[in-house]
C-alpha cells in the first residue's frame, strides 16, 4: 500500500458556467461550478481543476469568484488555470483559495516565467499544462509537438523536451492533454502519457480522450500516470467519481476509497 | 470558544488553513496574524508552511517570529503543518543546509532522484497526492480517525526525526517517514489537514479541543 492514483474532475468554466465541448466546438452547458465541485467533492474526488476559459479579460473577475466560494466549502487540493500570465495572477488565484495554477501558453512565450513562480510560490502550486498533437506520420518514430490555440497552432516545440525542460524549470507536476484527443471519448494517447511520464520526475496527469471508466485504468496502467482527468463523463451523470474509484480498484490500482 | 491563531509569516497562502478551521470548528475563533502580542494571547497556534525552507527561515527572522514560536510552542497546543514541521527540526538539506528552530532534533531530508517502489515503479518527487498515515502511538489528535486513514501530501523532503519516540504517524514512499510528530502540547504534520477532506478536517477539530496533554 501507499500512495494512491488520483481522479480529477476537471469543470471548463466559461463566464461562471461549467460547459464543455467536443474538441472545442459544440459547447453544452453543464451547470453550476460551486454545485458541481461540491457534488464531486462529495464522491470522493481527489482534486478538483477549474479551466477559465472565458474569452474576455473583463469576465476573469468571475473565475476569482468561482474559486473563492468552492475553497469555503471543498477541502480538497484546487487547481485553477487559463489565462495565467502574470505572478500576479498567480497570487490571485492562490489567495482566492487556489491550491494550485495551471500555466500553459505564458510558459510558452516566457519559460522563464515558471522559474519565476516556483521561485516566488514554490513549485508545489505550479502546475505546467501541455497541449501536445501527434506530428509523426504513419510508420515514423513517435513524434509530438506543443500546440496553443486549443490545437490549432503549433510551436514547433518536442513536447518531451518541453516537459524535461519545465520540470528542471520548476514545475511540480505537468498536466498533459492529447489534442487529438480532446472530447473525443476514445480514450487517452497512451504512448504520449507514457513517453512523457517516464521522461520526467515529476507527477503527470493524463488528460484527453475519456470516453468510458475503463479509459481511466489504461492511463494509469498503461500510460504510466500518476493521476487522471477527465470531464465530460463525470458532467453529465455518466458516471460517479465512486464508480471510476471502485473499477480503478478492481483493476489493482491504488485508490483513495473515502 | 477558544482563539486559534494562524501564524503569517509571509509563506503564502493562509486563506485554506483558515477556511479549513472555521469549517472543522463550530463558532471557531480563527486569526490569522503576525503580530507577535496577538499570537502570544491566542489559546492555539498553528504554525503552517508553503514552499521553500531558506525563504520560510528567513521570513520568521525578518518578522521577529522565531523566538514567539519557541515561547508559544512550550506554553500551548500548537500545530504544525507540512514545511511549518520542517521547520521545527535541527536543520534541512533544502537549499544547500538552512538550520531551523531545533524544537526537535533531526534533519529534513530529500526524497532522492530515482527512488523506486516495491514493485521496481518510478517514485516521483515531489510525493503529492494522497497516502496513508500509520498511527504509530496514541494521540487526541487521532481520535475519530481510522488509523492507515489517507491525506494529502506534497513534498519533497521529509522529516527525519533523531528520537524514534516522537513520531506519531508514520508513511512510506520509497522510505518510511514521519508523517507526524508530537511531544507535550506540540502536534506536527508533514500533509495538509485543510486539504484532506474528512481524515483532516476530524484532526482539525480534535486540535481545537485539544488541551494539549499527550494522551488519550
Amino acid at each position: 500500500m501507499g500512495l494512491a492514483k488520483r481522479i480529477i474532475p476537471c469543470l471548463d468554466v466559461d463566464n461562471g458556467r461549467v460547459v464543455k465541448g467536443v474538441q472545442f466546438v459544440d459547447i453544452r452547458d453543464a451547470g453550476d461550478p460551486v454545485e458541481i465541485a461540491r457534488r464531486y467533492d462529495q464522491e470522493g474526488a481527489d482534486e478538483i481543476t477549474f479551466l477559465d476559459i472565458t474569452a474576455s479579460s473583463d469576465d476573469r473577475e468571475t473565475i476569482i469568484h468561482v474559486v473563492e466560494a468552492v475553497a469555503s466549502q471543498v477541502f480538497i487540493p484546487l487547481t485553477v488555470g487559463g489565462g495565467i500570465r502574470k505572478v500576479e495572477d498567480i497570487r490571485r488565484m492562490l489567495n482566492a483559495g487556489a491550491d494550485k495554477v495551471g500555466i500553459n501558453t505564458a510558459a510558452i512565450f516566457n519559460p522563464d516565467f515558471v522559474k519565476e513562480a516556483a521561485e516566488s510560490f514554490g513549485s508545489q502550486c505550479i502546475v505546467v499544462a501541455i497541449d501536445a498533437k501527434k506530428v509523426s506520420k504513419e510508420g515514423e518514430l513517435n513524434r509530438w509537438e506543443i500546440f496553443t490555440h486549443g490545437g490549432r497552432k503549433t510551436t514547433g516545440i518536442d513536447a518531451i523536451e518541453w516537459a524535461i525542460k519545465m520540470a528542471a524549470y520548476g514545475a511540480g507536476e505537468i498536466l498533459l492533454t492529447s489534442m487529438d484527443r480532446d472530447g473525443t471519448k476514445v480514450g487517452f494517447d497512451l504512448e504520449l502519457t507514457r513517453a512523457i511520464s517516464e521522461a520526467v520526475n515529476v507527477p503527470v496527469i493524463a488528460s484527453g480522450g475519456v470516453g468510458n471508466l475503463q479509459h481511466l485504468v489504461d492511463g494509469v496502467t498503461k500510460g504510466k500516470a500518476d493521476a487522471v482527468l477527465a470531464a465530460s463523463i463525470f458532467h453529465f451523470g455518466e458516471h460517479t467519481i465512486g464508480e471510476a474509484k471502485q473499477v480503478m480498484q478492481d483493476a489493482g490500482i491504488e485508490v483513495r476509497l473515502p | 470558544m477558544d482563539s486559534i491563531v494562524i501564524i503569517d509569516y509571509g509563506m503564502g497562502n493562509l486563506h485554506s488553513a483558515a477556511k479549513a478551521v472555521a469549517r472543522a470548528v463550530e463558532n471557531a475563533d480563527v486569526i490569522i496574524s503576525s503580530n507577535p502580542d496577538e499570537i502570544k494571547k491566542a489559546d492555539r497556534v498553528v504554525f503552517p508552511g508553503v514552499g521553500a525552507m531558506r525563504d520560510c527561515m528567513s521570513g520568521l527572522q525578518k518578522s521577529e517570529l522565531d523566538d514567539v514560536i519557541k515561547q508559544v510552542a512550550k506554553e500551548k497546543p500548537f500545530l504544525a503543518i507540512c514545511v511549518g514541521m520542517q521547520a521545527l527540526m535541527d536543520h534541512s538539506e533544502e537549499n544547500n543546509g538552512v538550520d531551523c528552530l531545533g524544537l526537535f532534533s533531526g534533519d529534513v531530508r530529500y526524497f532522492g532522484d530515482s527512488m523506486t517502489g516495491d514493485a521496481g515503479e518510478q517514485l516521483k518527487v515531489p510525493h503529492m497526492g494522497w497516502n496513508q498515515v500509520a498511527q504509530t502511538k496514541p494521540h487526541p489528535l487521532w481520535a475519530g480517525i481510522p488509523d492507515e486513514s489517507r491525506f494529502y501530501f506534497v513534498h519533497s523532503y521529509y522529516v527525519d526525526a533523531k528520537d524514534e519516540n516522537v513520531i506519531a504517524g508514520a508513511t512510506d514512499y520509497g522510505v518510511k517517514f514521519a508523517a507526524s510528530i508530537a511531544r507535550d502540547n506540540i502536534f506536527a504534520v508533514q500533509f495538509h489537514p485543510e486539504k484532506s477532506h474528512r481524515a483532516g478536517l476530524t484532526l482539525l477539530a480534535n486540535f481545537a479541543r485539544w488541551n494539549g496533554e499527550n494522551q488519550c
